[in-house]
Parts: structure tokens; sequence; C-alpha cells
């Protein structure tokens, strides 16, 4: 039979049995931190360097991951030769630039003028431009596909009433335009959707950066006798070069990645004579049409390629000069 | 314990140990649209004989559905039990080996071949010889044409389907009596031509022996009907299931449609069904005897229930109750032969103002050619389209289209 002063731990038993449960304090953080580093590893590290293990790789998927040969440069060889890259390629930077520059160009005024033309409806201005961005692209797209159809869609009725016009009839096309149908057409078309999109996220951008501009400055340009035009050009625009070096950036990385958009509005295939085929979807179709697994991550790392130059290009023309770093 | 009692006790615990594993068995299948459906309705049937497993059919977009079995064949993992597949598919993944041979023991498909459609059969069967694939539902090909514009326009159902040239030459006088199209896009035409005439040993696009094939004369001639139809306005540059598809079915601006005999229950279910008793089915032109798709029934060799999923597969394929229900539920035209002379194939089409149609199709189904598959067929058909779009929308000269899709093509075949 047991006293209870067995039951009592001694003073060399206590602090052994809590030890093992006890973090030191300098772990705590690698603890809390691990759940994103778990899931980073898993989703975001893994599938790159499996990535580039497959770029080397040839592979009948459905035969398992056993099928796999070492090729070693073929499937970069292959791509690099491969006229579709190329064309995918061009259709990527023609979209990039047709859908990207506008949105900077007109993204800066606008931003200028709701900042200095609305008070307080200022805030609904801004969310009604911002709401194509958080708006599904599937829904988007899928909406622009009905409004550029041939013989039934909207923008097409429009332009019909519009080159009814007296006076205005020479400006618009009386027959249907072929918007998806037309290989000249679909990038435009591509493009309209992608800029309509994305041109209240930057305004937002230039919006948020106008707003660190100090007043002071546009006062003492006032008092100097300088117009609204010359403040435009003189402050502001200066001023918002560092959001403008950021946003560009998100627009060349975004834009060479361009993938959904294009994608269901041409059907999954870009078009006639793939007109609309970005080099994301070409990759895609490789991987899960074409079965070449290999190819479409070889393909990928080309275009990683691509969009590391085009972002360094980026930084060296909008850094600020006189910076090194 | 008297050994009577502990006889009894041991009997009654393994009886419900059996029964608590029958209950706990299950099987998957993995579907698409229409075919999960049917697979749905195949669960009563399916309780009669096997109360204790359930079936769980997991349903997906029809491109998604093959997207996933890809990644899951590619991985072994997550692998259904029943994988269904679109005809499309059956090469790609027969080419892999990873599903289980059903035409050898213990599943023994190939005693039951003279059940199949014949062309049907062929298509399951790999290059090597194997039979992959159980086919359950297939796509006799058909011409669907508007009644009312055709009598409009003077044209009779024998001008469509005389020669490719006379089909041509009637959709000149139907565009110019009704404005309607021809077809929805001068693609269907040269995804006909070039299956038709296929010599024995042909693919499509490549031979046995790996020759690419698309410069020869049944592709120059596809090439030169759609573009004919094209410099003749013929077509409305429409691509299937695009709201423009079913809106031109709607408006009756798509006279004909070159299509599986299953476009028929579509258009009566919800593409048009306003157009009730206005269309009517005929032959391809040139008895052109063509399929467009399949289903098909497959056991991953991964598959973890093999003997009861090839009994599932046994009912959906081989009994002639299932076959039927699907037939009338969904359109589903059976694969099997053995039903193919059920009364129901008599009865009128009430879409179709009343033709038995059924019977046409079932002409055609004797009458197609298994066409030899070709792991490559998608890239193939991306380069031909492709080039076609060049022919039609830009001017390219047709000799160099197809000179240049040979190239292309080769260039992936010699890699």
């Amino acid at each position: 039979m047991s006293t209870p002063a067995d039951h009592i731990p001694g003073p060399a038993a206590q602090p052994a049995t809590r030890r093992r449960w006890r973090l030191r304090t300098s772990q705590v953080p690698y603890l809390l931190i691990s759940p994103f580093v778990v899931l980073f590893l898993v989703f975001g590290i893994f599938p790159l360097v499996f990535s580039f293990w497959l770029a080397f790789q040839s592979w009948e998927p459905t035969a398992g991951l056993a099928s796999m040969k070492f090729v070693g440069l073929d499937n970069f060889r292959f791509a690099i030769t491969d006229e579709w890259f190329w064309k995918s390629l061009r259709n990527t930077a023609w979209l990039a630039l047709a859908s990207g520059v506008p949105q900077h160009v007109i993204a800066i005024p606008l931003a200028y003028f709701i900042h200095t033309g609305f008070k307080r409806s200022r805030n609904a201005v801004i969310g009604a431009y911002f709401l194509p961005y958080i708006t599904s692209t599937v829904a988007i797209a899928m909406m622009f596909g009905t409004l550029f159809s041939t013989d039934y869609g909207l923008i097409n009725l429009s332009l019909h009433a519009l080159a009814q016009v007296p006076g205005l009839g020479w400006f618009f096309p009386d027959a249907p335009v072929d918007w998806l149908n037309r290989a000249e057409n679909v990038k435009p078309a591509v493009a309209i959707v992608v800029f309509w999109r994305y041109i209240g996220f930057n305004t937002v951008l230039y919006l948020a950066a106008l707003q660190t501009i100090p007043s002071d400055i546009y006062e003492a340009a006032t008092m100097d006798g300088a117009r609204r035009v010359q403040q435009f050009f003189y402050i502001t625009l200066p001023s918002l070069k560092p959001m403008i070096y950021f946003g560009v950036t998100l627009s060349v990385v975004g834009g060479l990645q361009l993938f959904e958009e294009p994608f269901i509005l041409t059907g999954g295939r870009g078009g006639t004579d793939q007109a609309g085929m970005t080099t994301a979807m070409y990759m895609y179709r490789t991987a899960f049409e074409f079965n070449d697994f290999g190819g479409a991550s070889a393909l990928s790392w080309l275009l990683f390629v691509f969009v590391a130059l085009l972002t360094w290009l980026t930084n060296r023309a909008f850094r600020p000069r006189g910076n090194a770093s | 314990m008297k050994p009577l009692t502990r006889t009894a006790v041991i009997a009654a615990a393994a009886m419900l140990t059996l029964a608590t594993a029958q209950a706990q068995q299950s099987i998957t299948i993995a579907a698409f649209p229409a075919v999960d459906d049917i697979a749905k309705a195949a669960i009563p049937i399916w309780k009669k004989t096997h109360p204790t497993v359930e079936v769980k059919v997991v349903s997906r977009a029809f491109a998604d559905h093959h997207t996933a079995m890809t990644t899951a064949l590619s991985t072994s993992s997550n692998l259904p039990d029943v994988m269904v597949v679109e005809y499309g598919y059956v090469a790609r993944f027969a080419e892999g080996g990873g599903l289980e041979n059903l035409g050898a023991a213990p599943y023994n498909l190939q005693a039951q071949q003279a059940h199949f459609v014949p062309y049907a059969y062929r298509q399951g069967t790999s290059n090597a010889g194997a039979v992959v694939a159980a086919p359950a539902d297939i796509g006799p090909g058909t011409l669907l044409y508007r009644t009312d514009l055709l009598k409009t326009a003077a044209v009779t159902e024998a001008d469509l389907t005389q020669s490719w040239e006379s089909f041509v030459g009637a959709g000149v006088k139907i565009k110019a009596a009704t404005g309607a199209y021809l077809v929805a896009h001068a693609r269907d035409i040269k995804d006909i031509v070039i299956r038709s005439d296929i010599k024995a040993g042909e693919g499509l696009y490549i031979d046995n022996k790996g020759k690419v094939l698309v410069d020869s004369p049944r592709f120059l001639r596809a090439f030169q009907l759609a573009k004919k139809v094209r410099d003749q306005k013929l077509d409305g540059k429409i691509n299937a299931w695009s709201n423009e598809w079913s809106e031109g079915f709607k408006r009756g601006t798509i006279a004909t449609q070159l299509s599986g005999a299953w476009l028929a229950g579509h258009l009566s279910n919800w593409l048009a069904p306003a157009t009730k008793g206005l269309w009517r089915a005929a032959q391809l032109p040139e008895k052109a005897y063509a399929s467009w798709g399949g289903t098909f029934y497959t056991i991953p060799k991964g598959a973890k229930n093999k003997t009861l999923a090839w009994e599932f597969i046994e009912l959906m394929t081989l009994n002639p109750a299932m076959q039927l229900q699907a037939f009338k539920a969904q359109d589903a035209f059976p694969a099997l032969v053995d039903v193919h002379n059920d009364a129901f194939f008599d009865q009128p089409i009430e879409f179709l103002g009343g033709q038995k149609a059924r019977l046409l199709w079932r002409e055609t189904a004797k009458k197609i050619n298994p066409i030899e598959v070709h792991k490559l067929d998608p890239i193939a058909d991306e380069i031909v389209n492709t080039e076609l779009d060049k022919v039609l929308d830009q001017g390219k000269d047709i000799p160099t289209a197809l000179a240049d899709a040979k190239r292309l093509l080769e260039r992936r075949v010699n890699r």
C-alpha cells in the first residue's frame, strides 16, 4: 500500500517530465511559421523542383512515374525550334503590350481625376472600377464571349446601330465584326477584356500613391501659378514613379502569364490560327491535351527566363536614378 | 461453454464479420456528364445483385474528368475502380499501359466480342491487341437537316446526300432562298471527308508504320471542299457547343449539322426544343459512314476492387435492359448489338417529325469501319485545323498548307 507521499514526484523527476513537452523560446517562432513553411514546400517548392526535373525527362504520364526517361536538353531543343512556341510568345507579347500599356496610361490620369474630382462619392467610384478585378474571370470571359458574338452580340448590334446614325456611319462598320473568328480580331478582343479587368486594380494602386504626396507641394505650386496640367506632369507623375515601377512589374509578370481570359474566350484552342494562344495556354495544352509533360515543363522554364528578363528590364527602366541597388 | 454453443457463437461472429466487411464494400465510378446519370440510374439494378456494395459515382466536367484521370494514372493514386473514358482518350490511356486488359482472364471480354458493334469493339482495343475498354455507347454519324429550310429552297434530301459537290450546291440554294448557313463551320465537312475512304492499315493522320498521311488525296479533297464552302459564305464560322451554335439552331440559321446520332437528343432536350418536327436525319453525303465519339468503361491496373468493377462494367455494357434504359433516357446509342432488334428502334422519333431514324443509325453502325488510332492524333488534329484556318481565313494555298502540316507532324513523330 502506498502512502500519498509516494505520488509526489521528487524534485529531480519533476523538471525531467516537463522538459519533454516544453519548447525553447527560440523554437516557438519556427513552430508558428511551420504551417506556412510546410504548405509552401508542398505547393510551392515541390512543383517547382518537379517541373525542373520533368523538363529533362520524356514521360508518358498515363504509364506512371516509373516511365520517365532522361532525355537531357531534348525538350528545350524541341521547344526552341518549335514554331508554335514562338507564335505563342508573339501572341503573349502582343497581348501584354496592348492590354498592359493602356492600363497604366489611362489608370494614372483616371486616378488623378478621381483623387481630385470626387470627395463624398470617391469610394463608390473606386469600388465600381475595382469590381471587375474581384469578379470571377470565368464569368467575365463568358459574358464577353456573349457580347462579342458575331451575329447576336451586343457589341456588334451597338456598332450596327451607330453605323446608321447620319454623320457617324463612316466611322463604324456596317457589317458585323467577326471578333472571335478572325485571326486579326481575336487579340484585340482579348486585350479589351484584360484591359477592362485590370484598369481598376491599377487605378487603386495609383490612388494609394497619390494620397502619399503631401498637399503642401500642390499648394506651393498653385501659389507659384502652376496650372493643373503642369502640376500633374511636374509633381504627380514624378512622385508616382515608384508605384509605376511596381504596377508595370505586376503587368509584365501577369501579362506574360496570361491564361484564363484567352482560354475561355477562344474555347481553349486560341481561336482561329491559334491567334489568341498565349504561351501559358500552349504549355497547358502541351501537357494535358498533347500528353507531353516534359515538353510543357521545358516551355514553362523558357517562359520563366523571358519573365525574369523583362522584369529586369522593367527594373532598369523605372528604378529611381542615382540608386545603385 | 458447451461445444455446440461455442460453435454457434463462432459461426455467428464469423457471419457478422463477413456481413460487416461486405457492408463496408464500395466501388467508385469516375464519369462525366450524361454517363454519370446513366451510372446512377443503374444503381437500383446493381443493388439487387449486390445489396451490400455501395456505388459512388464521382462526376466531373468532360475535360476535367480526363485531366483528373490522366493525373490519377500518372501517380497511381486516387484511381477509381471503374474509369469511364471517351473514345478520343482511349488510345492515349491505352498507350501508358495503365488499364487492365479486359480481353484476357479473368474478364474474358474477348469471348463476348460478337455482342458488340464491331467498330466499337475495335476502338476499345489497343494497337498491341489488348482490349483496354468495353464499349457502352456509340455515335453513328448522321446528317441532321431542317425540312422547312430545304422546302423553301426547293432542295431535296437526295441533293444533300448524293455527293459532297451536290451538298455544297444545295447549300448555295439554301443560302440564297433563306439566308441560312449550310453548316455551322466549314471544318465540320473536313472532319468527315478525312475520315472517309481510309484504307486498311492507315490511321487517320499516321499509318501503322509511322508515315504521316496529311497530304494524301482525302485531306486535299477535304480542304478543297471546306474552302469552297467558306468562299461561298455557306458556313457561319460557328464552333460546336458555343452560344452562337445553339442560337443558330433555335433561330433556324443553320440548315444542316453533320454529327453523331446523339445530337438529335441534345437538340430535342435543350439546344432547340422549339424546333420539334422540323428536323430530319439522313446518311452522311456520299455514304461516308463515320462515328462521333463513344463511351467506354475501363479498369485501371491500380484499382482496388477489380472483381466488383468488372461486374459493374458487365452490367453497363452487356446487360440489355441497362443498355436500353441508357438509350431511352440519355440517347446513348447501344454498343450492344443484342438490343439492336428491340422494338424501341422501330418507334418514330417525334422531334424528327415521326421519322424512324434509329433504324437508319443502326445501319450506319454496321457499316462504320474502325480507324487505327495513334497517340499523336490530338496534336495532328490541331496541326491540321490550324493549317485549315490559314487556308480559310488567310487564303493560304492548300498544297502548301498540307505540306506544312506534314512537316510539323513529322517533326513530332520523329521526336
